[in-house]
């Protein structure tokens, strides 16, 4: 049987050829960084010739000033604001993986609790927050802000992952039927690798949405014992102090684009050799 | 040739002592691998899919089950994979081992209409699945593994992903995974339907290879005469609503076949002759 010499072209043009770099790939990453740079000198350029006021519009300049002379402070509060976002983010992924396969174990379970976290979700955190800081009372501040950030990322952790676990190809469910897999290999071989392109889906979202959650529940918290960048960006409102309240802006912008980045990395890392979604196509 | 048996509480079709395929010379009278009498299936919605199938599965034969979609050819292949309930008759297993409860060690494969692959693994990782499920450790499984992916012609893409693989190689994987614990009966259910023609043809020839190197009893679901006419010693020839056997069809060359016999006038003869059949099960 010569099968070998004809099947080395059968495979599909381009399905793993490395893609070549070329201009266009150069042109793609230079373009964002110029939109930034060009966006910040114009917002310099135009906040000096029309004579801004600092209190209404700062120049970048003077909030990367600020960011240098406040630095202490503001990684004080970086690290605040991280603390919950990050703890408040595990604990999502991990009670959200948790529950999401309890739920999907079995119909009425599923049927039973769906509808509260369905509640969970839709209702606004805001609303419960002053209750949850009440609860866990005004000396542990930091746990209160941990469990209304958890909140607001719980739920696409749940949902992606209860998604995932029944969207298992229905000829593999058969191929593992066949050679009667029990319940533990079905779910470690079948169901999870395929609930993980959902759950890392879902915990993009959620690490999104932890950072939203930090930043709320410090709000509401006001001054009662936060110290994290949205605390200080409220404060440094009150004191009229616009360029630090840039500074802890930008601060956050920057948390909120590492964790990102980890996140997408990680994504990357799991799918890029089998998951449609990190492949790429010549065409 | 033709025996188009009518199965009004008919008798077994077939008498047991069927010679054995090519690959031995001796002819012995043996049990059958799989003996299947009276058999019925309902649908929870009424719809009758099998309606009296009687069939008795030699070692080492290659069968096909033609017929017209919605026979039940599909449904009848699952139950011999133990994949679906039925409602009456019998399924014995004369020649295999039978655990405390009586139920029978199947020792099959099941190659469906689509690759079935898990995407997230290696072609080796794939076709070492079934041991896995059967706790059975890499190690111990490595060279069957190995064996299986070069019989299939495919050794130097076991560490590819399905994603990287053709629609032709992936069905080759499946049919390795398939092969892997080498089984008594290989069930295929219209494996080459999504395959294009050039593709389909040398699946097919490597299959009969496959088929006796493996030495066991393939059981071949198609809707194309001229496959089934081509891989098969014997065609079952099912009519839907409800579904049933109408005719069965020896088809008496000898292997190794290739293309002088699909181009042969012995070839065409068969083809007609089941395509009247198949004819017959599209007006009943």
């Amino acid at each position: 049987m010569t099968i070998e010499a004809t099947l080395v072209d059968d495979r599909p043009e381009g399905a793993t050829a490395p893609v070549r770099r070329s201009w266009s790939d150069t042109i793609d990453a230079v373009l964002p960084v110029a939109a930034g740079v060009a966006f910040i000198l114009g917002w310099e350029f135009l906040v000096r010739y029309l004579e801004v006021s600092k209190f209404i519009l700062p120049t970048p300049s003077a909030i990367v000033a600020t960011l240098i002379a406040d630095r202490a402070q503001i990684l004080t509060a970086l690290q605040y604001t991280a603390t919950v976002t990050i703890g408040a983010f595990i604990a999502a992924v991990v009670t959200g993986i948790v529950f999401g396969v309890l739920l999907t174990q079995n119909r009425r379970i599923e049927r039973t609790f769906w509808p509260y976290a369905v509640t969970m979700q839709v209702t606004p955190v805001v609303a419960i927050a002053p209750l949850v800081i009440i609860w866990v009372g005004l000396d542990r501040v930091w746990l209160s802000m941990l469990i209304l950030a958890w909140m607001v990322a719980f739920f696409p952790m749940l949902s992606n992952t209860a998604i995932g676990m029944k969207s298992a190809d229905h000829g593999l469910r058969n191929v593992f039927e066949l050679y009667e897999a029990s319940r533990w290999k079905r779910f470690r071989y079948l169901q999870l690798p395929s609930a993980l392109p959902f759950i890392l889906a879902g915990a993009r979202i959620s690490s999104g949405l932890s950072v939203i959650g930090a930043v709320v529940a410090e709000f509401v918290a006001g001054s009662g014992g936060s110290r994290g960048l949205a605390f200080m960006i409220v404060e440094s409102g009150t004191l009229l102090n616009i360029p630090r309240m840039f500074a802890a802006l930008v601060m956050l912008s920057i948390f909120g684009l590492a964790i990102w980045y980890v996140t997408s990395a990680v994504q990357r890392m799991l799918l890029h050799r089998w998951h449609e979604s990190e492949l790429k196509q010549e065409n | 040739m033709t025996r188009a048996v009518m199965q009004a509480g008919a008798p077994p079709i077939r008498a047991p002592e069927r010679a054995a395929p090519p690959a031995s010379e001796e002819v012995v009278p043996q049990k059958p691998l799989v003996r299947m009498r009276n058999l019925d299936k309902v649908y929870s919605n009424g719809t009758v899919a099998l309606k009296n199938l009687n069939m008795d599965v030699y070692p080492q034969e290659f069968i096909s089950l033609l017929g017209p979609s919605g026979c039940g050819k599909s449904t009848a292949l699952r139950i011999f994979a133990g994949l679906g309930a039925y409602n009456a008759g019998i399924m014995e297993w004369p020649q295999a081992m039978h655990d405390v409860s009586g139920k029978p060690e199947r020792e099959v494969g099941f190659v469906f209409q689509e690759a079935t692959l898990m995407p997230w693994a290696t072609v080796f990782d794939n076709v070492y699945l079934p041991f896995r499920l059967k706790n059975q450790s890499k190690a111990k499984v490595r060279e069957r593994v190995n064996e299986v992916l070069e019989l299939v012609g495919l050794s130097a893409f076991a560490q590819a992903y399905p994603r990287e693989l053709s629609g032709g190689m992936k069905m080759r994987v499946s049919i390795a995974r398939a092969l892997a614990p080498r089984p008594k009966l290989l069930l295929m259910d219209e494996p080459f339907a999504a395959l294009d023609e050039i593709t389909r043809t040398r699946l097919s020839n490597d299959l009969l290879n496959i088929w006796a190197g493996a030495k066991c009893t393939v059981m071949f679901v198609t809707h194309s005469v001229f496959e089934s006419v081509y891989l098969s010693q014997r065609i079952v020839v099912m009519a839907a609503r409800p579904g049933r056997i109408i005719g069965e069809l020896d088809i008496d060359a000898p292997y190794p076949r290739d293309k002088e016999f699909r181009l042969s006038p012995e070839y065409s003869a068969y083809c007609r002759e089941v395509s009247n059949l198949l004819d017959q099960a599209m007006r009943s």
